[in-house]
């Protein structure tokens, strides 16, 4: 059974369709690329993904059962977590926080039991805690635990916003556009980070990016849609060599 | 023992008040602003989950208070006074004590109810059309009040001073204040635990960023229902208690311009400061009660002020900040959370 | 049937009034997304100004004047007056707050007491003994069979037709009114672009406040009547009727205005008066269900 299986997926806004048959089956375990030129609908996709925008044709099957009129919310719980092309933490409470937070579907007692702070509400705490102390611990940010993320730099901010998403121990990882405001060292480590969230959790990646370095030489498989449509698809050397991929971003004219 | 300090220092103060009370080491004048404090303390840290915590801009506090004040006050009247309308008392004045709390509690239970009809629509809309909701709420209430005939209509409700006394004939201590105090703590207490909790947290999540908040697993739309309905029920109870000691309600002492004074207690305090809005509900309070010889214009003074204050401190007393931030040496003596 | 057009007129008169104050609301939202709540209280201090200037203007010996002549100087006089209390309120209360970045809401709690500053401050100093508006037009009554029209409900439903043109004008066919909108779209960039943002803004407030004392004249000719809490209620209600016609849009607030009107006086004409809050509150609570941006409101999308 696949892990994600998109079919024949079409999202019209009024007249415009922003993404028109879009097909992608995921087995589970790869590093997928998305690409395109802005404006392309390869938000939408991940919007269509996250339970956002509701599909007006053709269904996403996740790990077999049909996410079709779930809130995004429910979508998450079910093991989909993403990230935000520009960066969405909650700025004014505290790292820690921002992760605990993102616990929210395990928390597992009513708000009665938070009022009366029994058991079940204390072991849950704790193991929130827990959760997210291992989080940090993981991803090198433990020192930050108490900072706002508005005073934190950007690269790391980058870095809370994906352990904030892989707190949630999601099966399928969404990054919409990681290097995005990334300065080259900052890029090199996204990489770096990638690649070990891949090799070290049991977890299949999706990404939206437009920097070549980094969809180049992390992807194993690319798919590439321009106007909402799919155009190529194949490993990084193939879609490098494709004719219409170059045509979508440069243009028609040969120099 | 820093756990419990503040604990225990609060019901030491609400003791020594009683016990004040009792002794008659306060006149009847103090007492009532005592009352009253507790009451603007219930009214402005309630607002202040839903204004301040949440981000949205509530402006018809006084409903829901408005619902408790009369929804309880039927109750009490019906159970231990006599009434023209509601006839005979059906329970003995001895049970008064026993009842009252609960009376009060369902009152706050059917503002909360009231507070679903706010609640809803905030699924779909955000910031000022939801604040005309909420003063279309308000309008809604006092009307609707005012063409019930069965309690008394434009004219006002009475009787609930019987049921004070009833409560005093059994064992004469100061019943309203020790209801007071008691619903102030209660508020108090389950608002530190519901902000300060991974559920409670989600509040602040849905201010900062609601799109973030739903695609982390929150479910916005039932923790706005919970934040709703608690704030408006809390301020159902505040409603219960206000009508009791004053011993007389009308729709119209509900009216946007008590939704106003909730406000502004709480952006005087600072959004989303709890011990901002216990601040600003006392201080409230006292400008109210030493400006009250200015007569009317007591009403120009206090917005004036407002004004000013607004322009020296944008942010409200507080701020977003807890007292314990502000002065962090006061952490060595109690915790916040 | 005859009936029915004498409420309809009733109607149209009564939602004037509202559609008058309502575009004040509506254009200082669209500029500053701040919701003005001493507008209803500056439409009460310009029935009370055209109140002043009226009885000034009768009142100076030997010019006996007639009622035309004083209502054709008492129409501008009132308007500029009501403007410049306007502007003197953005002045000292708004801008200082907008350039300290203050949270928007404090701004709107600052707006709030404002009112209340002027509502009690008037009371205060010309207590609470009501004022009757002296008679400026000779009253004509024209009648069609049952139905009765009077000139003055003609002049008031005209001016608010014509301000709606002229706003209408100058919001969307104008440079400033281009900057006005421009301006809520992008507070940032505008300044940028070399568009003097704060003269805008006030240049929103004349407009605004300027038609706030209008219908505050029109109202005190038609319901002649005065007293210090007249303006919170209709400015309250104006407001909620600008939002239902999707604030932030002049054919909202004018649509809105009427809407709220035409409800207030058939729902008067059917039940009991009393019911008129609660029925007229219950229909605009669920056309803000059903179509939670208003009627003429365009939900503005997040780019996620």
């Amino acid at each position: 059974m696949s892990l994600l299986k998109i079919d024949e997926m079409t999202q019209r806004f009024g007249g415009l369709q922003a993404v028109s048959k879009f097909e992608i089956e995921l087995q589970g375990g790869e590093l997928v690329g998305l690409i395109g030129p802005n404006g392309a609908g390869k938000t939408t996709i991940f919007n269509l993904v996250s339970g956002f925008y509701q599909p007006t044709e053709g269904g996403i099957s996740f790990n077999g059962s049909n996410t079709a009129g779930l809130k995004p919310h429910q979508v998450t719980s079910m093991g989909i977590a993403r990230t935000f092309q520009n960066i969405r933490l909650w700025h004014d409470m505290t790292v820690m926080d921002n992760i605990r937070i993102a616990q929210h579907y395990r928390k597992g007692y009513s708000v009665f039991d938070a009022f009366l702070r029994t058991k079940k509400y204390r072991d849950s705490e704790k193991r929130i805690e827990n959760i997210a102390w291992e989080m940090l611990e993981a991803m090198d940010l433990k020192e930050f635990a108490h900072e706002l993320p508005k005073n934190l730099p950007y690269g790391l901010q980058r870095r809370v916003e994906i352990a904030r998403a892989m707190s949630i121990k999601p099966k399928l990882l969404l990054l919409d556009e990681p290097a995005a405001g990334l300065n080259s060292a900052d890029v090199e480590g996204l990489i770096k980070l990638v690649r070990w969230i891949h090799d070290n959790f049991d977890i299949t990646i999706w990404m939206i990016e437009h920097q070549m370095k980094v969809v180049m030489s992390l992807c194993q498989y690319i798919k590439c849609i321009d106007f909402g449509a799919t155009i190529a698809e194949g490993t990084p050397e193939q879609i490098q060599n494709d004719p219409t991929v170059i045509k979508a971003y440069l243009g028609d004219d040969t120099i | 023992m820093r756990k419990y300090s503040l604990n225990i220092a609060f019901a030491v103060g609400c003791l020594l008040i009683v016990a004040g009370a009792q002794a008659g080491l306060f006149n009847l004048y103090v007492q009532s602003v005592i009352l009253f404090m507790g009451i603007n303390i219930i009214l402005s840290s309630s607002l202040n989950l839903v204004n301040g915590n949440m981000g949205e801009f509530s402006c018809g506090h006084a409903a829901f208070m408005c619902v408790g004040a009369y929804v309880s006050s039927i109750v009490t009247v019906l159970l231990f006074a006599q009434n023209k309308i509601l006839g005979a008392p059906l329970l003995p004045p001895d049970l008064a004590p026993f009842f009252f709390p609960i009376a009060i509690i369902v009152g706050g239970v059917v503002a909360a109810l009231v507070g679903i009809l706010v609640a809803v629509p905030s699924f779909k809309t955000r910031g000022d059309y939801l604040a005309i909701i909420t003063i279309a709420v308000n309008y809604m209430v006092i009307s609707g009040i005012e063409n019930l005939d069965i309690v008394g209509g434009p004219r006002g409700f009475m009787g609930m001073k019987q049921v004070v006394y009833a409560m005093s004939d059994v064992v004469d201590i100061p019943w309203m204040m020790i209801w007071t105090l008691l619903g102030t703590a209660f508020t108090l207490w389950i608002l530190r635990r519901y902000i300060s909790s991974t559920y409670g947290k989600g509040v602040n999540a849905i201010c900062q960023d609601e799109i973030a908040a739903e695609i982390m697993s929150v479910n916005t739309n039932k923790i706005k229902l919970v934040t709703f309905m608690l704030s408006s029920g809390l301020a159902g109870i505040a409603g219960g208690l206000f009508a009791h000691v004053i011993g007389y309600v009308n729709p119209q002492s509900f009216n946007i311009l008590k939704s106003t004074e909730c406000l502004v207690m709480v952006y005087l305090g600072g959004m989303g400061s709890l011990s901002g809005s216990v601040l600003s509900a006392v201080l409230f309070t006292l400008m109210l009660e030493a400006l009250r010889p200015l007569q009317i214009i007591k009403w120009v003074i206090i917005p004036l002020i407002l004004v000013l204050l607004m322009q020296f401190r944008p942010e409200g007393i507080m701020g977003n900040k807890e007292l314990s931030d502000v002065f962090p040496k006061l952490r060595r003596y109690f915790t916040f959370k | 049937m005859e009936a029915l057009f004498q409420n309809i007129i009733n109607a149209l008169q009564w939602g004037s009034f509202y559609a008058l104050i309502a575009l004040g609301y509506t254009l200082v939202y669209g500029v500053l997304l701040l919701i003005n709540f001493a507008h209803g209280d500056i439409f009460m201090v310009g029935a009370y100004i055209a109140f002043g200037v009226s009885v000034f203007v009768l009142g100076v010996q030997g010019l006996n004047l007639p009622g035309w002549a004083v209502l054709a100087l008492g129409v501008p006089l009132t308007m500029i007056l009501t403007a410049g209390v306007g502007v003197t309120l953005e002045r000292i209360a708004y801008r200082p707050l907008r350039r300290k970045g203050a949270h928007r809401l404090y701004v709107v709690i600052t707006a709030l007491m404002c009112g209340l500053i002027l509502e009690n401050g008037n009371l205060a100093l010309l207590g609470a003994s009501r004022k009757k508006f002296p008679e400026l037009m000779e009253k004509t009554v024209w009648t069609l069979g049952n139905v009765s029209v009077t000139n003055l409900k003609v002049l008031v439903i005209f001016a608010a037709f014509a301000v709606f043109g002229i706003l209408n004008f100058i919001v969307t066919r104008t440079r400033i009114g281009m900057a006005m909108r421009a301006i809520s779209y992008d507070k940032f960039a505008i300044p940028l672009m070399g568009i003097p943002v704060d003269n805008i803004i006030v240049f929103t407030f004349v407009l605004g406040s300027g038609f706030a004392g209008l219908a505050g004249m029109l109202f005190a000719m038609s319901y002649p009547i005065l007293e210090p809490y007249m303006g919170a209620l209709i400015g309250w209600k104006a407001f909620i009727a600008a939002v239902v016609g999707g604030i932030g849009d002049i054919r909202g607030a004018f649509v809105g205005g009427f809407l709220l009107g035409f409800i207030e006086i058939l729902v008067v004409a059917f039940f009991p008066s009393t019911l008129r809050d609660l029925i007229a509150f219950s229909i605009l609570l669920v056309i803000l269900w059903m179509k939670p941006t208003g009627l003429f409101g365009v939900a503005r999308h997040q780019k996620i």
